[in-house]
């Protein structure tokens, strides 16, 4: 299936921002960090489609991730 | 005596007499110091019904007991008086190096009482204390007047001031310091303006006496370094500013646009903390005392200047429908230049955007100057009207409900008490809501940042569409704030301290024996006796609400739409939790239990 991958701040180095990629299915947030080579410890906030989503949701064609590392500010 | 400095400096303006008291310290023991101990004298000798430009108001500039001491971030100060903004309780909070130098001095705060016949500025260094000639000073740009005075006083005084902004009394004026640090919210610079005093410079010799110097400097070196391994405190915040935000705020589709007439903005990248590294940033600074060093310093064309914070970006990037971050960027600057509040400032435009475009301000009231949302070219020359109050800009100067009144459409202000609210949609992140409705201040995220646990998930994740539990948590987050406040504390130190963590701090340096049970205790006398200067003022529980829209109007599109706030469920639990009755007043039993 084909996934948007959104990346911010930290995430973006040697990666780039937004990555349109195929996986196989099912697949999860989990999958995808680990194809990316990015340490879950590493992860704070995880969005599927602008809502909170968890590591082990079955995601869908189509979805889109966004994957922040801790950051904060006001 | 440890961390206080045990004096205050009363200030006659009416007579030109400076008066040295000492500190009341069962006050400062039950109050802290710094918001929650100004607030006390200001309650204990200001009518609550004065109105904000009389001579009768008093302004404030106090520090809390950590100021000046060696603790991280502890270079605060605040100002309180009447807001002309909201007619509550003002407590303005800034940063930069000016609140330490003035324990350096020797002591804790200021009270100006009364008004100079003629504009006047204060010199204090050390013992000598000289109410100065300002004529030179008036109508100077903030950074003007800092320049000019550094030549009368001393290039080493630190300086605070404002500009022609709060000289013309505009409800949204800030009072500046360190050349772009700013106590902004509420108007407070208005009130320094009324008093005819255009600057306050402080040069000192001294420091704050330390309790336990060992002890402190072993909490201090523990503090440090949970702040140095925390990700928000130790990363995100050092290398993007308070700017990381834009993109996850909008990614949740909260990032209120077009004067909250949507909730997510398509150019967001344009303007967020990441661009703002990449192209703009020239420095990072930071305050006295911090190990963060959140502060921005930009480059764009040939102006160099600092900022912009994530708030400003957004309300004069997305809430006016911008992505030009160059002119974001000139904006912020000339808000700070005619001392203007840049949440305030930028939103009220946004709202006079939604005014235009809803045919109520036509093209008479523009002088050819673009008030479309979405024309880059509105936002700087109108913040220049609006501090000068030039043509519209008289307008603009009295803030976006007076602006919306004005013009017959009071609902195109997205504000609380008449204070223009910050740059989080309350309609999906419900605590945020209440936070924002019951705020002291009127419109603020400040009093509360719900959006901590609520987005960032810090100290943990909660369900930001859910009202179960947020009660609570917007009264502790409330508490834990005031103290924090009081003691002269930055807040973004509790993105990776906790209350017991800010009693070990106190302790060590003052010799008090605090508790995290304590400090709450005393966030909610704090607290408290802010609501009963605002119920004395006037104000009521019909105040405590959100704009029409973000009640009734369900966000139109993106992740979080058809969400509405869902204030009048969780406001009888909150009430119920801070001891006040069903009308949001403080019970009897409640008032005996704080011992106010």
């Amino acid at each position: 299936m084909e996934l948007q991958i959104k990346l911010f701040a930290t995430l973006r180095e040697g990666r780039g921002k937004v990555l349109t990629k195929e996986f196989p299915s099912p697949a999860t947030p989990k999958l995808v960090l680990e194809n990316l080579n990015i340490d879950e410890k590493d992860v704070a906030i995880l969005l599927v489609n602008g809502v909170d989503g968890n590591l082990d949701q079955e995601l869908q064609e189509g979805d889109v991730l966004s994957i922040f590392p801790p950051v904060g500010g006001g | 005596m440890s961390g206080y400095c045990g004096k205050i400096l009363r200030i006659n303006l009416d007579e030109r007499k400076v008066i040295k008291e000492d500190l009341n310290m069962e006050w400062a023991n039950a109050y802290i110091g710094g918001r929650g101990l100004a607030t006390k004298y200001f309650y204990e000798e200001v009518d609550p019904k004065v109105d904000a430009f009389s001579k009768d108001n008093k302004l404030i500039v106090a520090t809390g007991p950590l100021s000046g001491t060696p603790t991280p971030t502890g270079g605060r100060y605040m100002v309180i008086t009447k807001s002309p903004l909201t007619d509550t309780i003002a407590s303005s909070n800034s940063g930069g190096r000016w609140g330490a130098e003035l324990k350096f001095c020797g002591y804790d705060m200021i009270i100006l009482e009364g008004k100079a016949d003629k504009p006047v500025y204060i010199d204090i260094k050390d013992d000598v204390v000289e109410i100065k000639d300002a004529a030179h000073l008036w109508g100077q740009t903030t950074s003007k007047t800092m320049e000019l005075l550094a030549k009368d006083v001393g290039d080493k005084a630190k300086i605070l001031n404002i500009g022609p902004a709060g000289e013309k009394l505009s409800r949204i004026a800030s009072v500046m310091n360190d050349m772009d640090r700013a106590a902004g919210r509420s108007g407070v610079g208005a009130v320094m303006g009324s008093k005819n005093v255009k600057a306050i410079t402080v040069k000192g010799s001294g420091k704050p006496e330390i309790h336990d110097k060992d002890e402190l400097k072993q909490v201090v070196s523990r503090v440090n370094k949970m702040i140095k391994e925390n990700g928000v405190t130790g990363e995100g915040l050092p290398t993007y500013g308070t700017a990381v935000l834009v993109n996850i705020i909008n990614e949740n589709g909260v990032f209120p646009t077009n004067n909250f007439q949507s909730s997510t903005f398509d150019k967001a990248e344009e303007i967020s903390g990441e661009t703002l590294a990449e192209k703009y940033l020239i420095k990072r600074t930071g305050c006295y005392g911090c190990p963060i060093a959140c502060g921005r310093h930009c480059k764009v064309d040939d102006l160099e200047a600092g900022g912009p914070e994530y708030e400003t970006i957004w309300g004069y990037g997305a809430d006016c429908g911008l992505s030009n971050m160059g002119n974001i960027i000139k904006a912020n600057y000339w808000c700070n230049e005619m001392g203007l509040d840049t949440i305030s400032a930028s939103t009220t435009i946004a709202a006079a955007m939604e005014l235009y475009q809803k045919g109520l301000i036509t093209d008479k009231d523009l002088d050819g100057v673009p008030l479309e949302f979405g024309n880059d070219d509105a936002i700087i020359e109108w913040t220049k009207r609006m501090g000068l109050r030039e043509g519209l800009g008289d307008k603009l100067a009295e803030g976006s409900y007076r602006l919306g009144e004005h013009f017959g459409a009071p609902e195109v202000s997205m504000s609380v008490k008449k204070q223009e609210l910050p740059a989080y949609d309350p309609r999906a992140i419900q605590g945020q809501g209440l936070a924002y409705a019951t705020s002291n201040r009127g419109g603020c995220h400040v009093r509360a940042y719900l959006i901590s646990p609520e987005i960032l998930g810090l100290p943990e994740k909660l369900d930001k569409f859910s009202i179960e539990g947020k009660p609570l948590w917007v009264k502790t987050y409330q508490d834990l704030t005031a103290s924090l406040d009081s003691l002269g504390l930055c807040l973004f130190t509790s993105f990776a301290m906790g209350a017991g963590d800010y009693a070990d701090i106190y302790n060590a340096a003052v010799g008090t024996k605090h508790t995290d049970e304590s400090i709450l205790e005393s966030g909610d006398r704090i607290w408290t006796l802010e609501r009963m200067f605002n119920l004395k003022s006037g104000l009521s529980k019909k105040d405590d609400t959100l704009p029409h829209r973000l009640l009734k109007e369900a966000i139109p599109d993106g992740p979080a739409k058809d969400k509405v706030s869902l204030l009048d469920q969780m406001l009888p639990e909150y009430y119920e939790l801070r001891g006040w009755d069903e009308n949001g007043v403080p019970t009897e039993d409640k008032l005996k239990s704080l011992n106010i």
